[in-house]
């Protein structure tokens, strides 16, 4: 026991240290390191959601564009006429400072959080009583919905997209805007890796896991399954209004349909990373991020204009052919290494009955 | 917000009117979704991808010169055997599996349509003109193009002969007892897999009927359609599966719904109004169940 305790040390402690020195080792490819960890933290929560609770929800992305809204609705706001703003080039009149930029931002991704949350408290009530596929078209519903309403609403930009406040140009230092991004999505990352690896080990995952399994016995059971429904949309939905608040700051530009609720690319994407490296797994998710974003980066250039074709295709052909993903291919594969104990007799015997 | 409609009632005969008979093209639509979830048991989120493809083959037939209205024959031939080619390749293999797999597998196909229409047809909105004119009423205070009675003509036609086919032919007959019990079918000779790739056939098919009604009466975009997928799951579950009378009246309930709420609300807000819509019906059924401790199934 203590002998894995500390290989996990040294696993944790390697990948933090390579975390943080990664902007510096790579540091032409920081924008898309940023964008690594928001896609590992956008996958991990919805794990929470599609993997372990059995809820597959394309709804995130509201979150998601939420949080994006917020954060730069606040920046902007705390100190100048949000109206004016995004009206035509508000960022050329009105420059923020180096501190107040920095507050308007802390400020913007604290209620970016704290928003989403409340809002998926508010209206999980309602939908999470769906079920199954139903649950799944109507966040998909939810998610185009907001995309389609946020183009229309005029102080938030409406069609014509929104510009997020610029970096201080006080701060002469090129790199600095790319390392901020950087070190925020990574402490992001970090904080929410924590979260659901406590989650992991506690009581809360099982119960999620018996809503998965048979949310009818679980009922029976005593277990109040809304309840820990709600709270588990709500950590979600925590965690990916920040991811939408760093990306805002990160793109610069915040449009409806294209950037924000973007569900064509960015609410598939999640289910698809999760998907690939095996849902209701706590390492699933991240090396499933990573694989495809390494995937998406290397082969985009190569096939442009075919994106998304490729996409398309690698979706059937994930969901067709590995609907277990890569981890859980390998449980299939070296079940011993899960903690799973086969019992050879059984095995032998379930054999015999083929 | 505009609420003119209110003080004109002659706006609201002509909203009433477009409605209906929009509501009729998009209850085309719902049938074939309704046709293959009762079926296969499969959600098909490529559904309206499907219909902006039959609308490009009428489209293209208009600009080689042909009149679009020969698209309504063209174009469900060609689909059919485009749905039949969709379900040897993929359908196949995720019938018998959890839904949601089926959703996201269709979302997959639907993303390579649009992209591939958006290549071989180009990213600008297209329109066929069929040029049928329009017919005033009410002393020309409302205008209606002809081009839509002509289309839900052709889609009562179509509904019509597709319900007395089903009734009476024997793929019908073999189709809906794949959708009662599967199993049982397969035992007493049905080749259910021809019967599944029919049925998809035929969804496809119906598909492109709508999409060439589209192609003179609305416009085609290669991203469209998602809404018309949309619609449809909407006009099903309100109707329930099976059930073409209802299916029709709740098409023309959404026909309405929308061009009230596009006068209503604003035209940047119809495709808005019409997702939320489904959430709120979504939402609506799930507290009347709960009621009775039971929830959509």
């Amino acid at each position: 026991m203590e002998k894995v305790k500390q290989k996990d040390l040294i696993l944790y402690s390697g990948l933090i240290i390579l975390g943080l020195a990664a902007p510096y080792l790579f540091s032409a490819f920081k924008v898309q390191l940023t964008y690594l960890c928001v896609l590992i933290v956008l996958a991990m929560t919805w794990n929470l959601q599609g993997g372990e609770m059995g809820y597959n929800t394309f709804g995130n992305i509201l979150f998601y564009g939420l949080g994006m809204y917020l954060t730069a609705s606040v920046q902007v706001g705390m100190f100048f006429p949000l109206a004016e703003w995004t009206e035509s080039g508000g960022e050329k009149t009105f420059v923020h400072t180096t501190a107040q930029y920095f507050q308007g931002i802390g400020v913007g991704l604290l209620v970016s959080a704290i928003i989403p949350a409340i809002i998926a408290g508010a209206i999980g009530y309602a939908i999470l009583g769906l079920r199954g596929h139903y649950f799944a078209i109507c966040t998909l519903g939810l998610g185009i919905a907001a995309g389609e309403i946020a183009g229309g609403i005029e102080i938030i930009g409406a069609g014509q997209g929104f510009t997020t406040p610029p970096f201080p140009a006080e701060i002469v230092d090129t790199e600095a805007r790319g390392k901020f991004f950087y070190f925020l999505s990574f402490a992001l990352l970090v904080g929410t890796f924590i979260f659901v690896k406590y989650i992991y080990g506690s009581r809360f995952r099982l119960i999620l896991n018996a809503i998965r399994d048979n949310e009818d016995k679980a009922e029976a059971m005593g277990i109040q399954t809304m309840k820990y429904k709600i709270v588990g949309w709500m950590c979600s939905a925590f965690f990916c209004g920040l991811a939408g608040g760093i990306m805002g700051g990160l793109i610069g530009y915040i449009d409806s349909t294209d950037v924000a609720f973007d569900g064509r690319e960015m609410g598939v994407f999640m289910v698809l990373m999760a998907i690939l490296g095996g849902k209701g797994t706590l390492w699933g998710p991240v090396i499933g991020a990573t694989l495809f974003h390494f995937f998406k980066e290397g082969l985009w250039t190569l096939i442009l204009g075919w994106q998304y074709v490729a996409l398309g295709i690698l979706i059937v052909v994930i969901v067709v052919y590995f609907p277990e993903g890569l981890m859980g291919w390998l449980r299939e594969k070296y079940p011993e290494r899960f903690g799973e104990v086969i019992d050879e007799k059984d095995r032998k015997a379930q054999v015999e009955l083929k | 917000m505009d609420f003119l409609i209110f003080k004109a009632p002659m706006l609201m005969v002509q909203a009433s009117l477009d409605g209906i008979l929009l509501g009729i093209l998009f209850a085309l639509i719902a049938y074939g979704m309704a046709l293959q979830w009762g079926v296969m048991n499969i959600i098909n989120i490529a559904q309206g991808d499907l219909v902006i493809l039959g609308g490009y083959i009428a489209y293209t037939i208009y600009l080689w010169g042909i009149h679009p209205a020969w698209g309504v024959i063209i174009s469900p031939i060609i689909m059919f055997f485009v749905g039949w080619g969709l379900y040897k390749l993929v359908i196949n293999k995720v019938v018998d599996r959890d839904l949601f797999i089926s959703i996201l597998a269709t979302f997959g196909i639907a993303i390579v349509f649009q992209q591939l229409m958006n290549f071989i047809f180009g990213a600008d909105v297209v329109v066929a003109q069929s040029e049928y004119g329009t017919t005033m009423l009410f002393d020309n205070s409302v205008t209606l193009p002809n081009s839509k009675i002509f289309s839900a003509f052709i889609s009562v036609l179509y509904a019509v002969a597709l319900v007395i086919y089903m009734k009476k032919s024997r793929l019908g007959r073999a189709i809906r007892a794949t959708a009662q019990n599967a199993r049982a079918a397969k035992i007493l000779g049905v080749d259910t897999e021809k019967v599944y790739a029919a049925t998809f056939g035929i969804n496809a098919a119906l598909c492109g009927i709508a999409g060439a009604l589209i192609s003179i009466t609305l416009t085609l975009h290669p991203y469209v359609g998602l809404p018309y997928t949309v619609r449809s799951f909407m006009i099903v579950i309100v109707a329930g599966l099976g059930n073409l009378p209802a299916v029709a009246v709740s098409g023309m309930g959404l026909g309405l719904f929308e061009e009230f709420a596009d006068y209503i609300l604003g035209t940047e807000f119809r495709i808005g109004a019409v997702f939320l819509l489904l959430v709120l019906i979504l939402v609506y059924r799930r507290f009347k169940l709960s009621k009775k401790r039971e929830y959509l199934k």
